[in-house]
């Protein structure tokens, strides 16, 4: 199978299907996107996910995690958008304008068993792949390597989709939010959840998670603690827990041994960007997302991305509204980049000393997330030059990073919205917003924390009466 | 385990929770005066007024879990109670779940066990599983 | 009556297997694990050492040499990644020259080629992120890198093809003298031989001591390591050693054969034979050493760790041969650092000890070269076209991080001496061995194990013994 479609949509989880269901409604036609997705149906990780609380800002009401999903893959069935199941994207390159295809098409290259391996042609990408979870090696927890250890989304894979129980007496490391549920779950289930041990100071979960999902039963939160030892040479038989210092490194002494027969893992979610790697997309070491503009789009030109992909985020809910722009934003590119006639290729051409330029920028992408790599995670990149003409959004004092981190007036919509995560639990601040060094707006907050996505939105209108504007930056400042 | 916050529902003393009717996750105080009137803190909305007063008079959840199925693309498909429930028969409403084996299809919606736990609310399903074999 | 048993499919025993399958014998391997590759082999640096480190005329210099030279036709023969890399030997201070001379030396004494001294700019021309403290270098081109599962799993499935009985989840308890021949209990059941190989690892020194009055002690070693993600995988081209310094015995960064980047080992004796645990010092000293030699740890890309245990002996070299007090019984014993090496050389070694006791012909249609499961992500397009056109399987991805089919996890299990165990499959194929340490492929490499071998998914383990996944279902109580 060789096809050509405006706009290939890789994931097929809640991100993918707004992307393309909103894509369709900007103008794009249902033929012409494609959504490619590697599991056996549509929703992505929301199938899963059973308990209630997704879409009550979408949908104003609490949906579980398959009914919020159904709801947009009915969405795109309705609107006969065409998807692939069972099937992986490999790669996904740019042409060249050479003899490695038409420049600025996209060349993605996918793997079923019923098609064997073909080649896509897109004239725009969006990546929604998702992201997965931090495994037990990334945390290089000492110990035995017995089975017993999952992650807990794993775990919940198991309960909720095999109907299988990973184990009955079960220690949580990490408190973020499927390994909250996943406490719940286990104890309904008749486990015994003894502990969620959690490094920092604060919760990675939702407030409500702790209060419906550990207080509800009675479960131990222990914050400022690790696991520091695994036992058991076939099974897990325990482990020993410790508290940890400000720095947070183990204190000797604190050391408790805690039998049980199953270690689930909630110690963070990374966006999914081996692909984007390969196709030269500049990651920000933050986030481990993509670097976008205002269309979300990556510093490959159209290429888009939302999501969890682009970076984690709290709720569902937002992951539709942003894919929902990204969609509208690749539609807007593809039906421009697309010629009245038809004549794709001869436009392309046209263009094709830009966009190759922009292609050549984009592959030493690759290097940079090496570069990327001595960071290990508390400074923003400030890219913005290389998205062309625009204005940086900067991080200031306690933000961690900002999505997008360049906007360009003349591709902005009336309202922009800034996503972004505070770096520390802080209460009563105010989050200002500098134009240029100058204060333009201030808002009082009772409370911000890094478990959960901050916003902010900025008008077009605003940043249009300050002509020449080079420089955004978001703070967080004691009131 | 601890079912009901004991603590709560002494009168006059203030008690302090988390409100769970939408992500913020306000922390309220709520007392109930001698007067029986309730002083209620640190919501900002009037959700968190009427969760802090129900948690400490009524407090309820949704429960949600799978039951097992017969011939469906996966082995169990997932439920929830179509609405809220005394949050005391949550684990009743589990082990009423036990006995339950549905068979595929399953449609969203379609109940798959009446009057769970004689709470006169009905456990749904709340993903559609195709039949296979 | 067997002519041979071999206690332990590890490498050594693999390796002894499949050159005894070569004659007319009815030989088995005996193991305790769910596996081949089970025990130190499995947990090592994966390193083809020069040959420089042994002292000259030891059986560890000699095998050394031959398992150095041997390894790269084996690897053509029996299809498994190996890359000559090339190993270096960092001195950090000037006045550490002599000892990197004295190596140098005995290099050459034990037949080392195209050993030489590498000056610090060569030296970071070489390795451009090399430690800054690195003031020269030993340089031995012929340093390589193997993959240690493959080497053995190609030993074992070669063997097998040729005759070689494998004998798995099959713990020896005791070995005894008879008139002729042993005779080896086991959980499985009692074997007879006429020769035994105790290739038994940490623990050659049981089964040695049960024949022998002169007593073997084998002290386990342990070694921890480190393993880094494959955007690090260039991060040095060269195996990087270091000269013993004041901090001690210094750990290797290398590249390994697939693309990551190893640091370790340390090395810690214990008493418990079992004890491959990790621990929070030993992790921290891995990293805090292998800092040393390059320019940056980056602490934040390590994908897993594990620990090895290196089954060391007291008089420092192998004890291959048969103790004067037990014909026919053939120790393979205190094989650590360098044996991974050394094994397609101790194989022959071996075999020609055996075959001196058991004179047999050769066979005259011994199978000598293995192809290897077809790897996708090694594969271009035309060739994973042809993967798929024979087995549509090879279409279905089911471990991104390192791109592995469901043809690859299939021709696993059903290969000689095929996985029957998650870490088999991953061993086989590396499913789970990616950034993602199989949080994402391993319940659907569950689900095909359990399909392939016809069993329950309860009854499928990680490796060994109770090592399953679940605990029931959901809704029993």
């Amino acid at each position: 199978m060789n096809k050509s479609v405006e706009i290939l949509v890789v994931g097929g989880g809640p991100a993918g299907l707004a992307a393309a269901a909103a894509a369709k409604e900007a103008g794009v036609k249902a033929e012409d996107i494609l959504i490619v997705e590697r599991d056996r149906e549509l929703g992505g990780i929301l199938n899963q996910c059973i308990h209630n609380g997704f879409g009550l800002h979408t949908f104003k009401e609490e949906l579980t995690g398959p009914e919020y999903a159904q709801r947009y893959a009915e969405k795109v069935q309705a609107a006969h958008i065409p998807y692939l199941l069972q099937t992986i994207v490999v790669d996904i390159r740019t042409g060249d304008g050479k003899d490695k295809g038409v420049c600025g098409t996209k060349y993605v290259t996918a793997m079923n068993k019923q098609e064997g391996i073909f080649t896509v042609e897109a004239g725009a990408v969006v990546l929604a792949m998702g992201c997965r979870e931090r495994s037990r090696g990334a945390l290089n927890i000492p110990g035995y390597r017995p089975a017993g250890i999952y992650s807990a989304g794993t775990a919940q894979r198991y309960v909720n989709i095999e109907g299988r129980m990973p184990g009955k007496e079960v220690v949580i490391l990490g408190s973020g939010d499927i390994g909250l549920i996943m406490a719940r779950r286990m104890t309904l289930e008749g486990a015994k959840v003894k502990l969620v041990a959690e490094l920092m100071p604060y919760s990675g979960g939702l407030k409500r998670n702790i209060a419906q999902c550990l207080d509800d039963f009675g479960i131990p939160l222990k914050l400022s603690h690790t696991v520091v030892d695994i036992d058991g040479k076939e099974r897990v038989k325990g482990v020993t827990v410790a508290q940890v210092d400000e720095n947070r490194r183990p204190i000797a002494g604190t050391e408790e041994y805690i039998s049980c027969d199953t270690l689930l893992l909630s110690c963070g979610l990374i966006p999914e960007n081996e692909l984007s790697a390969g196709l030269g997309v500049e990651l920000n070491p933050v986030t481990a997302g993509p670097v976008v503009n205002e269309s979300l789009e990556t510093n490959v030109e159209g290429v888009f991305a939302c999501g969890n992909v682009l970076h984690v985020h709290d709720l569902v809910d937002y992951v539709s509204e942003e894919a929902e722009s990204a969609g509208r934003n690749a539609a807007e590119y593809a039906l421009r980049r697309k010629p009245e006639t038809g004549q794709g290729q001869q436009r392309a051409e046209k263009e094709s000393a830009e966009i190759c330029d922009m292609a050549d920028a984009g592959r030493s992408a690759e290097a940079k997330i090496q570069d990327g790599l001595a960071v290990d995670g508390d400074e923003a990149p400030n890219s913005a030059a290389k998205q062309g003409s625009g204005i940086a959004v900067k991080t200031g004092r306690g933000v961690r990073y900002t999505v997008p981190s360049v906007l360009r007036p003349q591709y902005m919509q009336e309202e922009q919205v800034i996503r972004f995560r505070v770096g520390e639990v802080c209460r009563e601040v105010e989050l200002v917003v500098y134009f240029d060094g100058a204060p333009v707006m201030r808002m009082k907050k009772r409370i911000m924390v890094p478990a959960e996505m901050e916003q902010v939105k900025l008008k077009k209108e605003n940043i249009e009466k300050h002509p020449g504007l080079k420089e955004i930056q978001i703070a967080v400042e004691q009131a | 385990m601890k079912t009901e916050n004991g603590k709560s529902k002494m009168e006059g003393a203030a008690t302090e929770l988390v409100c769970i009717r939408c992500p913020i996750g306000c922390m309220v105080t709520v007392a109930k005066r001698p007067d029986g009137t309730w002083d209620i803190t640190g919501n900002t909305c009037n959700r968190g007024a009427e969760y802090a007063k129900k948690e400490l008079t009524d407090p309820t959840r949704i429960v949600t879990s799978t039951v097992r199925l017969r011939n469906g693309a996966q082995a169990v498909t997932s439920v929830k109670t179509k609405s809220d429930i005394p949050k005391g028969k949550m684990m009743e409403c589990m082990a009423a779940l036990r006995d339950v084996e549905l068979e595929a299809p399953v449609r969203i919606g379609d109940v798959a066990l009446a009057n769970v736990a004689g709470t006169g609310v009905d456990m749904v399903v709340t993903k559609s599983v195709e039949k296979v074999g | 009556m067997y002519d041979a048993i071999i206690i332990g499919a590890g490498v050594s025993g693999c390796a002894v297997a499949r050159e005894l399958s070569r004659y007319e014998m009815k030989v088995a391997v005996l193991e305790r694990a769910s596996d081949v590759c089970e025990g130190t082999s499995k947990a090592n640096s994966g390193i083809v050492h020069a040959g420089y480190d042994a002292e000259p005329g030891s059986k560890k210099a000699f095998l050394n040499i031959q398992g150095s030279r041997r390894m790269e036709a084996l690897s053509e023969e029996l299809d498994f990644p190996y890359k000559r890399n090339g190993s270096l030997v960092l001195c950090f201070e000037e006045s550490d020259r002599e000892k990197l001379q004295e190596l140098l030396e005995r290099g050459r004494k034990n037949g080392v080629e195209e050993l030489r001294i590498l000056e610090r700019e060569e030296l970071t021309k070489l390795e451009p992120n090399i430690s800054e403290e690195a003031v020269a270098a030993l340089y031995a081109p012929t340093g390589g890198i193997v993959c240690p599962f493959g080497l053995t799993v190609a030993l074992a499935e070669n063997a097998c093809v040729n005759g070689v009985e494998f004998h798995l989840d099959t713990e020896v308890q005791s070995v005894e003298k008879m008139e002729k021949g042993y005779r080896v209990e086991s959980s499985k059941g009692v074997f007879e031989s006429k020769a035994v190989v105790n290739a038994a690892g940490v623990y050659a020194d049981a089964f040695h001591n049960m024949v022998s009055a002169k007593k073997l002690q084998i002290t386990p070693r342990k070694g921890e390591y480190c393993l880094f993600d494959k955007t690090l995988g260039d991060y040095v081209s060269c195996t990087v050693f270091q000269l013993p310094t004041k901090y001690g015995k210094g750990v290797l960064v290398t590249p390994t054969v697939h693309g990551n980047l190893l640091v370790g080992p340390t090395a810690e004796d214990i008493a418990d034979k079992e004890g491959v645990n990790t621990t929070g010092d030993g992790l921290e000293d891995v990293l805090k050493r292998g800092g040393y030699s390059v320019q940056k740890i980056f602490a934040g890309k390590v994908i897993t760790s594990f620990a090895g245990l290196r089954a060391h002996e007291a008089g420092d070299d192998f004890v291959i041969g048969e103790p004067e007090d037990a014909e026919g019984f053939i120790d393979v014993a205190g094989i650590e650092s360098p044996g991974l090496t050394c094994a397609p050389a101790i194989g022959e070694y071996v075999a020609e000890l055996v075959r001196k006791r058991i004179p047999a012909a050769k066979k005259t249609d011994f199978i000598a070269k293995r192809k290897g499961i077809p790897s996708v992500a090694l594969a271009d397009e035309a060739q994973r076209r042809e993967f798929i056109r024979k087995n549509p399987a090879y279409a279905n991805v089911i471990c991104r991080c390192e791109l592995v089919t469901e043809g690859e996890i299939m021709d696993a299990i059903h290969r000689p001496v095929g996985a029957t165990t998650l870490d088999g499959v991953k061993r086989r194929t590396r499913a789970g061995m990616g950034r993602c340490q199989a949080g994402f492929c391993a319940p659907k490499t569950v689900e095909i194990l359990a399909r392939e071998l016809g069993k329950d998914m309860a009854q499928i383990r990680k490796n060994a013994g109770e090592s399953t996944f679940f605990a029931g279902y959901s809704k029993e109580g």
